[in-house]
């Protein structure tokens, strides 16, 4: 009979020697950003896929979400005659967690899958064994492209999915709650703090790592043929959601933990 | 006074966990000349070729390349041997995010550093060298069948003019008629280039057609080698079995009987 201590003990060891070759990945790759040569032809290719065709469901997602967050800000601050609080919410909320994550969750459904699934096959085409043959580095050809991409672009989506979340929330508190325009506006921006807009970039920027990482560690490491790039795919987007998780509650506590 | 082998193998072992892949391979292939690597699948051939190309690290034995010892060598210098490696692999491994042209002007771009326009007047030259025309080179990979995306394959692997070329089972998947085209361009661009070839097949006509030596391995050793013309006279059972294609013999096909 099978000792369920041994199949604990096996699980978290091999859950370790996951992270250990996760993090000799990340960190070959970091390191090869530092080294010439830079595929800057392949880095622009890649902030176009991530980012500008990410835009419409990053831009829709914030959207809806800030017109909701308005309107149960309203209900609940009703409660206590506060509707006047939604505004200032509504843009905290959206800034600090709804936006960054978010949006961050969404292009991990959209791009670590992609990644996953393009590496994963190349892979098992030996189309990667083909790039050593011709003398190039598969790392710096394929991962650090998709890394350095992943990392400048999120923020930049953020940025965008933050303005479009909170005039999500101005739309629906000034056409259907019965807000006013220039108040909303005026309170919107009081709320707003400096710090507010870092910690979005940051866990950004994080974010798109992590995105980049499990999209690129997945499909470069698939096996196995076509269930084996499904089962990159699937990995890929499940560890990028919780990776996302986890990161964002680490940075919220170190910049708003007191 | 003997010339340096243009690769030398000696006494290499390669296991994947408890199973001996390679036990003690011996092999030399003399500058210009054509060896062929014959064995049944899962003998060790392809490990063998991952080996030489660096994909692999041998865990005992010797591997050099025009005299440079290759195992254990720094990741730089290896760059630089694989400049002198040319490959056509068993599905042809064409990236397929590229045009056809891009596919063969690869290894000219990338690693010798041509820039596009003169890299793709080459590209097109090789593509006529083994008979496409040069609107083939605007295509896809996907677009082409079977045959010619062996042909583009063999365009890639004889673009920067190699000094050792590496054919993993060049006929594969063709029909015999296209299987003695790709034969006969192989053994014409080596004849050209003047290059040192080693080829795994476990196809007998291609073996005969390209081969100026066989070696024949089984269960990770090499059991028998020598000059094609001798490989019917070869007095050794494995071989004759093999070559002769027969159930019947020493070899035990590893098969579940219902």
């Amino acid at each position: 009979m099978t000792n369920p201590l041994a199949i604990i003990g096996r699980v978290f060891l091999a859950s370790l020697a996951e992270i250990g070759r996760l993090s000799v990945f990340a960190g070959t790759a970091v390191s090869h950003i530092a080294r010439p040569p830079l595929y800057w032809r392949l880095m622009l290719k890649q902030m176009w896929l991530i980012g500008y065709n990410s835009l419409p469901v990053v831009g829709l997602t914030a959207l809806f979400t800030g017109a909701a967050l308005a309107q149960q800000i309203f209900v609940g601050g009703s409660r206590f005659n506060a509707e006047s609080v939604v505004p200032g919410v509504v843009v905290i909320a959206i800034v600090r967690e709804l936006g960054p994550v978010l949006g961050g969750l969404m292009v991990a459904g959209r791009v670590s899958s992609a990644m996953a699934a393009e590496l994963g096959t190349m892979r098992v085409t030996e189309q990667i064994d083909a790039l050593v043959t011709l003398s190039t580095d598969p790392f710096k050809y394929l991962v650090v492209p998709r890394l350095v991409a992943a990392v400048l672009t999120l923020p930049m989506l953020v940025i965008i999915a933050n303005i479009i979340g909170v005039m999500g929330g101005y739309v629906i508190g000034t056409g259907k709650l019965g807000l006013n325009e220039a108040t909303y506006l005026q309170v919107t921006k009081d709320f707003l703090e400096q710090s507010d807009v870092v910690s979005s970039l940051v866990k950004a920027a994080v974010f798109g790592f992590i995105i980049a990482l499990m999209g690129s560690y997945h499909g470069y490491n698939s096996r196995g043929g076509a269930q084996g790039v499904g089962k990159a795919t699937t990995n890929a987007v499940v560890s990028a959601f919780i990776a996302i998780l986890m990161a964002n509650l680490i940075i919220t506590v170190i910049v708003f933990g007191g | 006074m003997t010339s340096i082998p243009m690769l030398d193998l000696t006494d290499v072992h390669k296991a994947f966990g408890p199973k001996q892949v390679l036990k003690g391979v011996d092999l030399k292939v003399a500058k210009g000349e054509s060896m062929v690597i014959i064995g049944g699948s899962g003998t060790g051939k392809s490990v063998t070729l991952k080996c030489i190309l660096g994909m692999l690290k041998p865990d005992r034995g010797s591997i050099k390349v025009d005299g440079a010892e290759i195992v254990g060598m720094r990741q730089s210098d290896r760059r630089e041997v694989l400049t002198k490696f040319g490959m056509l692999f068993q599905g042809a491994a064409l990236f397929d995010s590229l045009p056809v042209w891009e596919n063969v002007a690869f290894g000219l771009i990338q690693s010798k550093g041509l820039n596009r326009k003169d890299a793709r007047e080459i590209a097109i030259e090789k593509l006529r060298r083994v008979g496409l025309s040069p609107d083939v080179g605007e295509l896809s990979p996907a677009e082409l069948s079977g045959g010619m995306q062996k042909r583009v394959g063999l365009a890639r692997a004889i673009a920067a003019e190699p000094e050792i070329i590496f054919f993993d089972e060049p006929t594969t998947g063709l029909d015999p008629i296209m299987a003695d085209v790709i034969n006969d361009l192989i053994v014409e661009c080596v004849k050209d280039l003047g290059a040192t070839t080693l080829s795994i097949t476990h196809d007998m006509a291609s073996a005969r057609k390209i081969a100026d030596r066989i070696a024949m391995l089984y269960r990770g050793e090499i059991i028998w080698e020598g000059a094609k013309t001798d490989i019917d006279n070869s007095g050794n059972d494995y071989v004759n079995q093999f070559i002769h294609g027969r159930a019947e013999g020493p070899i035990q096909m590893e098969v579940l009987k219902l």
